[in-house]
């Protein structure tokens, strides 16, 4: 077998159980220590002056606004959605994110709150972020997020199942969601965390491709590590290669951790220099976030005026 | 949207190059006897850094003799461990002035600052660091309960690791007890200039240290010394011949570090993206002036295609350009010489049948460049499959089996490193038995550490430096 499959491959491979796993298996392996290097050396890259100032507007383009607490209200939301759509009150050039990402209960306060924006709303659904429901269960939580309106679905994988080498049950899972998605986009949120090694990353990426996600994601952001710079970096060759064997391109968001314009602009760095400039689009990259606006907001702000304001010069959400 | 880096230079308001440097010798800057000067230039701009001295017989035989009477008068009765608080603080200056030395490297040899800054500068200060170590210990070497230092050394360096070919060489000589004359490349002896700078700083006896410039015929001179005791070379295989024949019948001991055609072995159960990354550093890392680069690239049949693709992808992201740039790659050939040889030898392969390939490449209207080049269809019998290039020139090989791997791997009059790719623990210890080569890597390349001997086989050299090998060059 080449070492990277073709579009015929992918589909003999989702013919039986034994062939899905044959096939996840023969993918090339992943040398930790070399991904790492790599992952190192493109977040040395050094972004200056305008090239900043582009990188910092295209992340804040890609943010997928998000709060996912047990204790969000109503209220909390709109606030959210407040600030997506005015990230910054003194700065009307400021672009705004793409999309706010909440659970799927609140998603008729944020359909209300932000209509006539064009920032959509993004529901995690499929019993976020662990998972363990039943197959019934989870499809329901996906209809209920896109009855109300959701625009994008933010789903988990049975990493249970992924680790016990079940793969068809897992890509059983994602075909079923992606259906009952109808027309909202599919993110796969594959939990890198509790994957453990890249070369398991690199085959839930696979994985979540062959069912039909849109995107596929780092993590939920309740488990640490999350979006780091070399599980981005696999990921993102997956991306990459999948293109190269279907001509199709999958989208990317990693998600949990990235608080800083410093981290953002690392992360584009590796899409720019792993699957090229195309995917710099808020159509084809996310990064999940909370905290990272305000961080570039004070950035921007000081490449407009050469010093730096406090946090108190940006809202909170 | 296109995401281009905006340019981010290093600033060199660090650095203070002289417009003329003397001789070191005896612990001061001195006039030549019977030298004449010479330029040393910006291969990235062409422009004129300074004027060195091309240092004559008499300045040799002035600067031999300084060394010995350091040699007689200080240093070989210091305790080791007196000399190792020397090398100690020589260590954490070079740490302390690393951005200083880093800049004018990057200047005067066309090296990116990133390699300069992150690989050259830090592995010289650790060297410094790790022969400062062994200086009280080395009756622990393995090397005989009491052994003793040689004398004086003549230390021939080249222009591709300035500063860190100067630390593999000055540091276990000067942890062994020896004294140097060392004579740093004529294209590039800035930084070893700046470095009799950091011997004053650190209070080195006078005459421990030695530096004199010049091109090979001042190189010659240093070699057939009567007054020195042993010879250590880095550069090209044809000089280290010379070398060999010059010190033939005397009682100097020789260690010679030469030339290498270093053979990166793809298998076909290789992690790929990584094997494509570690073709990309085994030759095109500093320009590929690396005489352990891995310039022929053997992948196995049944995914050469594949990797070639990749590795063709990969290239059109390799930035070439300004060497002050943070953000470049791949920076400055070393010289107008240097060029017209890489020029030379990939034309070769053209004329013989291989086929060329190189990325888009916007050549600046100064200085000396030469675009990352994969020859593929290459036959073993080609030049650009035998001969050091030195130069961003990869010339790609196919093999079937393993068996075959190793037999081309293995033919070719050098034998200094190899590269093993595979996801098989297995196969990497029995590719690594079998392959003549003094380092090989797996699953990396063009790793370094002063803890680890370096050295070649056959004509890449005799001996080894780092480690508690290369100690045994420098004792006796």
């Amino acid at each position: 077998m080449p070492l990277l499959p073709d579009a015929d491959a992918l589909d003999a491979a989702t013919g039986s159980a034994s062939g899905l796993r044959r096939f996840l298996l023969g993918l090339p392996g992943v040398d930790q220590v070399g991904a790492e290097a790599r992952a190192s050396a493109l977040a040395a890259r050094s972004v200056k002056a305008d090239a900043k100032r582009q990188a910092l507007d295209l992340a804040v383009s890609c943010i997928d606004l998000t709060t996912l607490e047990g204790a969000d209200s109503p209220g909390k939301v709109r606030s959210l959605c407040a600030k997506a759509r005015v990230p910054d009150a003194s700065d009307p050039t400021c672009p705004r994110p793409a999309a706010v990402c909440i659970y799927g209960d609140l998603v008729p306060v944020a359909v209300e709150a932000l209509k006539g924006t064009g920032i959509a709303v993004a529901a995690v659904a499929t019993a976020f972020p662990s998972g363990r429901a039943s197959l019934e269960v989870k499809l329901a939580d996906v209809r209920d997020a896109v009855a109300a309106g959701a625009d994008e679905i933010d789903m988990v994988i049975d990493r249970g199942a992924f680790l016990a080498g079940q793969y068809a049950q897992v890509l059983d899972e994602v075909r079923a969601v992606k259906e009952a998605c109808g027309r909202a986009h599919l993110k796969v949120i594959l939990e890198t965390g509790e994957l453990a090694t890249l070369d398991n990353v690199r085959r839930a990426s696979w994985l979540a491709m062959m069912g039909g996600a849109d995107f596929i994601k780092t993590s939920t952001g309740k488990i640490s590590p999350a979006a780091t710079l070399p599980v981005a970096l696999v990921m993102l060759e997956a991306v990459r290669d999948w293109y190269a064997a279907t001509g199709h391109r999958i989208g990317f968001k990693p998600a949990g951790g990235i608080r800083t314009s410093k981290d953002a602009i690392k992360h584009l760095v590796l899409v720019h220099e792993t699957v090229g400039d195309d995917w710099l689009d808020p159509s084809l990259y996310r990064i999940g976030a909370s905290t990272l606006l305000n961080d570039i907001l004070l950035q921007r702000q000081k490449m407009a005026s050469g010093r730096y304001a406090g946090r108190d010069y940006v809202t909170g959400a | 949207m296109t995401f281009d880096y905006a340019p981010a230079p290093e600033s060199t308001a660090v650095v203070d190059i002289a417009p003329s440097y003397g001789l070191f010798i005896g612990g001061d800057f001195v006039e030549s006897l019977d030298g004449s000067v010479f330029d040393t230039v910006n291969p990235a701009t062409e422009e004129v850094l300074s004027k060195v001295t091309q240092a004559g017989t008499a300045d040799v035989d002035r600067a031999v003799r300084a060394a010995r009477a350091a040699y007689e008068g200080v240093w070989s009765h210091l305790p080791g461990r007196e000399r190792g608080k020397y090398l100690f603080r020589i260590a954490r200056i070079l740490q302390e002035r690393a951005r200083e030395f880093a800049v004018l490297e990057s200047i005067d040899n066309g090296k990116p600052i990133k390699e300069s800054r992150d690989v050259d500068i830090p592995l010289a200060a650790a060297h410094f660091f790790y022969h400062a170590g062994w200086a009280d210990k080395l009756s622990y070497a393995g090397h005989g309960p009491a052994p003793k230092p040689l004398g004086v050394v003549g230390q021939v360096i080249p222009w591709n690791f300035p500063l860190l070919m100067l630390a593999w060489k000055i540091a276990p000589a000067l942890a062994c007890g020896n004294t140097v004359v060392l004579k740093p490349a004529e294209t590039t002896p800035l930084t070893a200039l700046l470095f009799a700078d950091v011997c004053r700083q650190a209070d080195l006896p006078a005459g421990v240290v030695n530096i004199i410039t010049g091109d090979g015929d001042t190189g010659r001179a240093l070699v057939e010394h009567p007054g020195i005791d042993k010879v250590a070379f880095t550069g090209s295989t044809e000089v280290g011949k010379a070398i060999a024949r010059a010190v033939a019948g005397t009682p100097k001991r020789v260690t010679l570090e030469l030339g290498g055609k270093a053979a990166n072995i793809v298998f076909d159960d290789a992690p790929i993206d990584q094997a494509v990354e570690g073709i990309v550093n085994g030759i095109f890392f500093n320009q590929g002036h690396v005489c352990c680069a891995g310039s022929r690239l053997l992948v196995q049949e049944s995914v050469a295609e594949e990797v070639l693709v990749a590795l063709r992808r990969r290239l059109l992201t390799l930035r070439v350009g300004d060497p002050l740039d943070k953000n470049t790659d791949v920076g400055a050939i070393n010289s107008a010489a240097q060029l017209s040889r890489i020029c030379e030898i990939s034309d070769s392969g053209d004329a013989e049948g291989a086929v060329r390939w190189s990325p888009p490449f916007s050549q600046p209207d100064k200085g000396f460049w030469f675009p990352p080049t994969v020859f593929t269809e290459v036959a073993p019998a080609h030049r650009i499959a035998r001969e050091e290039v030195f130069g961003p020139v990869l010339a790609v090989l196919t093999f079937r089996t393993p068996d075959e791997a190793i037999e081309k791997a293995n033919n070719t009059p050098y034998g200094l490193s190899a590269g093993v790719w595979t996801e098989k623990g297995s196969r990497i210890l029995w590719a690594a038995d079998r392959l003549r080569a003094g380092v090989v890597w797996a699953n990396t390349f063009n790793r370094f550490d002063p803890t680890s001997p370096f050295g070649g086989f056959k004509e890449s050299g005799w001996g080894r430096e780092g480690g508690r090998h290369g100690l045994e060059g420098y004792l006796r």
